[in-house]
Order: structure tokens, then sequence, then C-alpha cells
């Protein structure tokens, strides 16, 4: 096991942890909500796209990193979009709640 | 990233590790319902941050690295972008749970393709671990949030479809993936066996969500969506870049948290979600018929009343607890629902909504959509809260809820949602049910509850029938 790819372990197991200790509560009111913004934070997989498409050489290469480009996009601002939508109705609801 | 760039090698890394710690706040706010969009807000500004120092880094760089495809990359960033945020801007609340499963699903598909570039670029015969991982499980994401998208968006059947040749078959596209990943660890099979990979992992996908219910589908996206993240961080090391590592791993991490969280919300097993096929036809014949023994014999009657008698009695009652279902949202009822309330909360009626953990079709999408009619929070109770309020309530108002109300899951040990926490509206003085048939409901079982004598049914659809239901009131108040 190289060097690299051991700091790379390091990162994923404490990512693990912090995953799990980050949203230990979380009111089922909040599921639905929480659920779309971890799937825009995955949603960096554009990025990943991005590294393989600028290093492609051969047509079949370009297209199918152009694809996942794309794809990855939709995830990111998709996703991100979507959840302030949601969230922002949150607000409203309990603006009302406190109004009444 | 390379030591001849002097200061900037060292920038981008720091850039990564900002985005990183922004996502760990941006979280941890949205784990609360005050801070929850901020927190969106966070993880956006986070994102921000990464995508920069990406694209900075395709041309701020080392002599020693050639990147092509600029064009191709901006293009297809603002292409996705584009249809990504038109998409969401546009979809209607009430299909949330399809638009998050298929944004997934382009996220787990955009991770199989980076993989299949990465192997497809080296040239390689043998395979490493994190390339097929992010190949194997970004393919079953994508094909199986599609189906999940079908199956909520109505192109395919809800209806659990199980047999037992595809159970056969499951198993053994199971053991021709492992085959499969043991010849390109060792053996080596380049790029077809690659691409065989990739197919078979698709057709997995598909195969093992079609047999579950259109029920569980919220329980099967938020798996989905910590597939995606761990097939996200395995891309991460494939590319070397920590940022996907630690963005993949923590939505891989705490959405299986939220996962076992939603499967609690509803007294399920995942294991029992994935495999036990729900909502199935045997299972709901089986439901019905236990349901018919319950009842103590096959002549069951329902007693149907008319919106105008629905409105005189609830011109005479104290209070009220609204039961609102998945059916009360497609029928876009929400509002009217709200001014019928209104209306009652005006004569002195005390006015209160049960929300079941899993009312609409994901935990907390009914709020959402109340939200979204303007009801006051402080109208809203959560199961524990309104199940003792309902012997003590003249009128429980259920509109098109239906799973969440059926006593049958207290008692009926052969009912498929059996053990599933219900709201007790079945202890109220009176029952009104608008409904728009006898259908059964999402998980495709005969509800008790409507041959309850307490009980009237309403039929209509929710909007027209609350329509029906207000006007009705006027009369009576005039």
């Amino acid at each position: 096991m190289n060097a690299v790819l051991l700091a790379e372990v390091y990162v994923f197991v404490l990512a693990v942890f912090v995953g799990f200790e980050v949203i230990s509560k979380v009111p089922v009111v909040l599921h639905t909500p929480l659920m779309s913004g971890t799937n825009a934070i995955h949603g960096i997989v554009m990025l990943g796209g991005v590294l393989v498409l600028a290093t492609a050489d051969r047509p079949l290469l370009v297209w199918l990193g152009f694809a996942s480009v794309v794809l990855g996009a939709m995830n990111l601002f998709g996703g991100f979009v979507v959840t302030d939508r949601m969230l922002e109705m949150f607000k409203g609801k309990k603006a009302a709640g406190r109004k009444s | 990233m390379n030591d001849s760039l002097g200061p900037i090698a060292v920038l981008f890394p720091l850039a990564y590790l900002t985005s990183a710690a922004l996502f760990i706040v941006g979280l941890k706010f949205l784990s609360h319902p005050a801070r929850a969009r901020q927190g969106n807000l966070l993880a956006a500004l986070g994102m921000t941050f990464a995508g920069i120092t990406t694209l900075t880094s395709l041309w701020v760089h080392g002599p020693d690295v050639i990147f092509h495809n600029h064009g191709l990359i901006v293009g297809g960033i603002l292409l996705g972008g584009v249809l990504g945020t038109v998409g969401a801007r546009r979809v209607a609340m009430t299909d949330m749970p399809q638009m998050v499963a298929l944004l997934n699903g382009c996220g787990g598909g955009s991770a199989a393709l980076i993989s299949t570039v990465e192997f497809l670029h080296l040239g390689r015969s043998t395979a490493g671990a994190d390339t097929m991982f992010g190949c194997i499980i970004g393919a079953i994401s994508f094909s199986g949030s599609m189906v999940a998208f079908g199956k909520l968006q109505g192109l395919i059947t809800e209806r659990a479809i199980t047999s037992g040749i595809q159970k056969v078959i499951n198993a053994l596209l199971f053991l021709g993936l492992l085959a499969l990943v043991g010849m390109l660890a060792f053996a080596g099979g380049g790029a077809p066996a690659f691409l065989t990979l990739l197919g078979a992992a698709l057709a997995f996908g598909v195969l093992m969500v079609i047999p579950i219910g259109g029920a569980d589908m919220p329980v099967v996206i938020s798996l989905l969506n910590s597939f995606t993240g761990l097939a996200v961080a395995a891309t991460g090391f494939v590319l070397h870049n920590n940022a996907l590592i630690i963005s993949g791993t923590l939505v891989g991490a705490s959405g299986t948290l939220l996962t076992m969280m939603m499967c609690k919300a509803m007294n399920r097993s995942i294991a029992n979600v994935l495999f036990a096929g729900v909502g199935g036809g045997q299972k709901a014949d089986a439901g019905a018929a236990a349901g018919a023994a319950g009842a103590g014999g096959p002549a069951k009657s329902v007693r149907e009343i008319s919106a105008e008698d629905a409105g005189v009695l609830l011109s005479n009652i104290q209070s009220l607890i609204v039961v609102p279902g998945y059916g009360m949202a497609v029928a876009q009822a929400q509002h009217v629902v709200r001014e019928m309330a209104d209306m009652l909360a005006r004569h002195g009626v005390d006015v209160k909504y049960a929300v079941h953990p899993v009312a609409g079709r994901m935990p907390g999408h009914m709020n959402v959509l109340l939200a979204e009619a303007n009801v006051p929070y402080d109208q809203l109770y959560d199961l524990e809260q309104i199940n003792p309020e309902f012997e003590r309530c003249d009128v429980a108002l259920i509109i098109g809820a239906n799973d969440v109300v059926n006593p049958a899951a207290r008692y009926d040990k052969a009912s498929p949602i059996y053990g599933m926490p219900i709201l007790d509206a079945d202890k109220a003085q009176h029952i009104i049910v608008i409904k728009r048939s006898m259908k059964p409901g999402f998980a495709g079982i005969d509800n008790e509850l409507y041959y309850n004598p307490k009980t009237f049914m309403l039929f209509g659809d929710a909007k027209g029938a609350v329509q029906k239901l207000v006007e009705a009131l006027k009369a009576a108040a005039a």
C-alpha cells in the first residue's frame, strides 16, 4: 500500500465517522430535504467527470466523459435548487406559525 | 497538481479542504429545522469552491500534464446545469420523490461512466477494486433510481413484481458479477470484460428495484442515494481526489443512517423492504382475506355520506383532526383543505392536522406539502402527539390517506403493514373518509376502517369533495 493510498484510506475512514455523527438526530420533518441535500452533495461527481473528460483522448472516451459531466451537472445543480425550494417553504411555514 | 507549481500546489488541496469543511457544517445545519436552508446554501458554497478549484486546475497546471476538451467541459456543465436547474424549478412539490430519484440516478450514472472512462483510458487488462466498485455501485444506483422514478411517475407498475424465477435470475446475476470482478482483478479481461461488468450491474439495479412496491420507494431512493455517495467516493480513489472521497463518503454514511431512520419510522428493516416484496398481488389477497375474517363475516358494508350532510355534521363539532394523505396532495387539495380548516377555526372549532411520519411519499413530504399551502406550523402534530387526542375528538377527517390509518397494522400479523405505527383515527367519535373509490392504497391492502360503524365515506376526488364541503359549511352557517 503506497503512501497516497494510505492517506486516502485515512480520509475515507474518518469521513465515514463524520458522516454518521453529523446527522445524529434528524426530525422526521427534515428527512425529505436531508435526502435531497445529501443527494446534491454527491453532485460533486461532476468534477470527477470534468477530470476524466480533460484527459480523454479518444472519441469514445470524450463522449462518455461528456455524458458523465452532463449527468453530474444535472445532479449537482438540480439537487441544490430542489433542496432550496423545499427548505424555502419550511421557513415560510415557521413564519406563518409565528404570526398566528 | 505537482511540485513545479509552487504555492498553487498547496492552494488547490486547501480549497478542497475548505469545501469539505463547508459540506460537513452544511450537513450539520441541514438536520436542524431552523438552519436547514443555510445548511444547503453552505454546501452549495462549498461546491462552488470545489468547482472553481477543479476548473482552475485545468488551465493552471504544470508542464508535464496535457488537458483537452476545455470547450466540451464548459459546455457539458452548462447543458447539465440548465437541464437540472430548469427541471428542479418546474417540478411540482408532489413529484419531489421521483425528482430526487432522477437526480440521484444522474449522479450514479456519472460515477459509473467516470470509472469506465478511466479504465478504458489506462488501457490495462486488470481493474483496481476502486474502479470496479465505482462502476458497479454507480450503475446499480443509476438503473435502480430510474426504475424507482418510473414506478413513482406511474410509467412502471407500482406493484411489487415478485416471482421465484426472478430470485434465481438475481442470484445468478450476482454470482456473474462476482465472477467478472474476480476475473478483472486477477486474470484480466480488458475492455470487453469491463463493459460486460457495467451491463450486468445495470441489469442488477433494475432487478433489485422491480420487486419492491411503490410504498417502499422512499427507502429505496434513500438507500440508492447513499450508494451513489459510495460510488462517488470510489471515483475519488480512482482519480486521487480527496474532495470526491470526502463528499462521497459523507453522503454514503449519512445516507445509510437516514435510510435506517426512515425504516424505523415505518417499523421495517432494510432487508424486509428489499426482499419481502410488500404490495405484491398474493400478499394483498392474503391481507384482504385476513381483514375479512377479522371483521367476522363476509358481508362488509360501508356507509356513504353526501357532502351536504358532512357539512352539517362538521358545523356542529368542537374539534376536528385532519389526516392528510398522498391522495390529498395529488388532487392539489391542500389549499382548499386549509380554507375549510380556517372556516371551522373561525367558528371556534379546534383544528389539528395529524401528520404520519410516512404521509405523502417520503418521510416529511406531507409537511412540505402543507407548508406550501401555508398551513400554520402549530397546527401540525406528529404521531405521538396526536394519537391520545383522537379519543377526545369529534371528527377525524381522512383525506386521501389509507394505510397510515389501517387498524390491521396493530394486530393482524398476516398484514404486510403489521407493526407499522398508525394514526388512531378509528378512536375518534366519528370518522369521515374522503376517497375516490374503494380501491386499496399504496400497500395494496384493504382497510377495515372503512367498514367501521362510526365511519362515513365521502366519495370523490379530494379537491372536489372538500370544495363541496366548504360550500355545505357556508350553507349550514347561513
